[in-house]
């Protein structure tokens, strides 16, 4: 590893008091360290169950015909593979990289309100407990896809339906507590000198989705309880028949829907910006404009819901409007793309396994924005609409995107957390099965989406059995990777080589200033902000 | 907590708390642009004819389809007089609906309309529908109901035709049977 700068680690900052012990310390922590762990622990677990759901929708498209399941519980799998994808792995990650990273990042002793910060954490084991236990029950679990459009979770839900609007309030209380701690240490808690414009731009993309957050978490609630009324009270807010439309749930769902999918990928632009200039070994090119592009993705993405939903019905006027305004988001998107080519450009790079999983991020996420483009062409989208072509879209832009961002972080900052390296073999064999699992998977369904193979369906026609077979082999070698990531996350913890303070040569930002493994209490002095170590 | 920070937090919440009341302006909201743009082929409430204000326009020809739907659950029978009328615009028409309830229970039924294309549903009234209220129905009993309409005169030129559809949703579940008769629903 001759990147890493060989100096002493472990020069301990004597904190007053080290974290309780047993049991103890993970339930009553307000530590936004022990906080962070927790919450990256909760969703690695969840991307296994989430990533078991996965697999058991690839066994069964493995072959034409029922094999595995049937089509009830097919759906159910489906359903709550997206739910706990998108509510229980990838948004608890970006939170938990969150808690560790952002307090270090801005020289703060810790998250702004730290008590609120521990309630956040622990109502989504609860939460998800919930809604995975309705699995158990009579009639099945949701089994109206994770978009729950009306009448499908109404008139027509299981009857546990109700557990799982319970758990989605949760969750949505959760991430709203979280997000008001994020923005209160960010706006407040900088050291002094830590102008928001020196801010590295993982703490400038978490702003943003927090805001984010906070302006759409609310409306799912409100989308949720208006399923609960129809359900149980009597009124017809998605009820055609008491005057009601459930065209209108699209509409609010998808007011949530658009905003929640740049919050899962906004997060993950900030920590791209953070990996490239590192190992290219040059600062961030176009900073200023980056943090403007987020700033107007953020801003786009409330004005575009419509285009999920072209096949609805719409005026002329309104089809335009809605493709229009989403090809824009290409402008600051593609601004983003070309400044992590340019940081890269003529670097003295080196490609240690987060790099790796940072270049494919750029390479797959842009071929997820492109079909997206596509998707975004009204008349063409009457054809991809509600096919494999938009699983193909959305996998792109949210596996190779977020989840590569959320490993890549984890390969990143975690010789920081445990003051051990990982073994940099293992990291290149992990991401290497990663990248050709991911692509197989996922490449071959557009082309089965283009030939017209519908979305949510556990049988398909005999021509698309070459390519869904090849999609369920690359879901395998993807699913079992991941297995192999545990280990050599397990193995550093335990068996990891010291790593430095520094870390990585390039690495510039103020957790790079403190011992490795990041003691218990940090800057609670606030430090000096020099130049370099302001934004990287 | 510090001032500064209880400051952010109490405005944050108020974020909080108004997009939560946004999702159900949202309902009022939708409902209100569905009307500005006939979005959806919403039809207005009752329409006062007064036939002096009428001036019909016997140089122009509008074919008026009717559509019979009853969603899936419901038994009812649910029929048109006529499949379709061609008629002036400004003139007063009546055309008969029909409903059997051939179930042996009591159920109520109610209709929602819905025109295409939707850009017309401004100049289209209905002095009278059955689909302002409900219909209550005895079992084996059949009901006419007669809907009188009126294609205004400053119709679009470009629009020859309009298709009024009714979908019939059974609503026994949703109403209190022993006070029909006092609720009735815009449709």
């Amino acid at each position: 590893m001759s990147e890493v700068v060989e100096s002493h680690a472990g020069h301990d900052d004597h904190a007053h008091h080290g974290p309780a012990k047993g049991l103890a310390r993970w339930l009553f922590t307000t530590n936004h360290k022990d906080i962070g762990t927790l919450y990256l622990w909760f969703s690695f677990t969840m991307f296994l169950i989430g990533g078991m759901m996965a697999l058991v929708i690839r066994a069964e498209l493995f072959e034409p015909g029922l094999q595995f399941v049937v089509p009830e519980f097919f759906n159910q799998m489906t359903t709550n593979h997206g739910l706990i994808m998108v509510f229980g792995a990838v948004m608890p990650a970006f939170v938990g990289l969150a808690n560790w990273l952002v307090p270090m990042m801005v020289g703060a002793p810790d998250m702004a309100l730290p008590r609120l910060n521990n309630l956040s954490f622990w109502i989504l084991p609860f939460a998800f407990g919930i809604m995975i236990s309705t699995l158990f029950m009579e009639g099945g679990g949701p089994n109206f896809g994770w978009t729950f459009y009306a009448p499908l979770s109404t008139t027509y839900a299981p009857p546990s339906v109700t557990y799982f609007i319970f758990a989605v309030h949760m969750m949505g209380a959760s991430s709203i507590m979280g997000s008001i701690n994020i923005i209160a240490t960010i706006l407040n808690m900088r050291a002094p000198g830590m102008t928001l414009m020196k801010m590295p731009l993982f703490v400038w993309t978490w702003l943003i989705t927090a805001y984010l957050l906070l302006a759409v978490m609310p409306v799912l609630a409100g989308a949720v309880t208006m399923i609960l009324f129809d359900i149980h009270f009597g009124t017809s807010f998605f009820n055609a028949a008491g005057g009601g439309d459930p065209v209108m749930f699209q509409h609010i769902f998808l007011f949530f829907g658009h905003p929640e999918f740049y919050i899962m990928i906004l997060p993950a632009f900030g920590i791209v910006s953070q990996i490239i200039p590192t190992f290219a070994r040059k600062p961030l090119f176009g900073y200023d404009s980056m943090v403007y592009a987020v700033a107007s993705i953020a801003f786009l993405s409330f004005i575009v819901w419509a285009h999920h939903m072209f096949t609805v019905g719409m005026p002329l006027a309104g089809q335009l409007f809605f493709m229009y305004a989403t090809m824009l988001i290409a402008i600051p998107t593609g601004v983003k793309v070309f400044n992590w080519i340019s940081t890269m450009w003529r670097g003295s790079m080196s490609f240690e396994t987060p790099m790796l999983f940072a270049i494919a991020f750029v390479v797959l996420f842009t071929i997820g924005g492109f079909s997206g483009l596509m998707l975004a062409i009204t008349p063409a989208d009457y054809q991809y609409h509600d096919t494999y072509f938009v699983v193909a879209h959305f996998h792109y832009v949210l596996v190779p995107g977020a989840i590569f961002s959320i490993i890549a972080a984890t390969y990143y900052w975690i010789p920081k957390w445990c003051g051990r390296m990982y073994d940099e073999r293992l990291g290149k064999l992990h991401f290497w099965l990663s990248f050709i699992g991911v692509n197989v998977t996922f490449f071959p369904q557009h082309f089965s989406g283009l030939a017209g193979m519908p979305r949510r369906i556990p049988d398909y026609a005999l021509q698309f059995a070459d390519f869904n077979m090849l999609s369920s082999v690359g879901a395998f070698i993807f699913g079992f990777s991941q297995v192999f990531f545990l280990y050599i996350v397990i193995k550093t913890i335990r068996s990891g080589k010291p790593a430095t303070d520094r870390v990585w040569e390039g690495a510039h930002g103020l957790e790079w200033t403190i011992p490795s493994p990041a003691p218990y209490h940090t800057f609670t002095h606030p430090p000096k902000i020099t130049d370099a170590e302001a934004h990287s | 907590m510090e001032q500064r920070q209880r400051h952010t937090v109490g405005k944050l919440i108020m974020l909080v708390v108004g997009m939560f009341g946004f999702a159900f302006a949202m309902v009022p909201l939708y409902n209100l642009l569905c009307e500005l743009t006939g979005l959806n082929g919403k039809t207005g409430g009752a329409y006062e004819y007064v036939e002096a204000r009428e001036t019909v326009d016997r140089s122009r020809t509008v074919k008026v389809n009717f559509i019979t739907n009853t969603n899936a659950d419901m038994p009812w029978k649910f029929w048109s007089e006529k499949g379709g009328v061609e008629v002036h615009p400004g003139e007063l028409h009546t055309v008969n609906f029909f409903v059997t309830n051939p179930t042996d229970k009591v159920m109520v039924g109610q209709a929602v309309p819905s025109l295409a294309p939707g850009l017309a549903t401004d100049y289209f009234h209905k002095t009278e529908c059955f689909c302002f209220e409900r219909q209550v129905l005895q079992p084996g009993e059949t009901m006419e109901m007669p809907m009188r309409f009126i294609v205004g005169n400053e119709l679009p030129a470009h629009v020859a035709s309009l298709n009024l559809s009714y979908a019939l949703f059974d609503v026994t579940d949703f109403v209190d049977l022993a006070k029909i008769g006092t609720d009735s629903n815009p449709g």
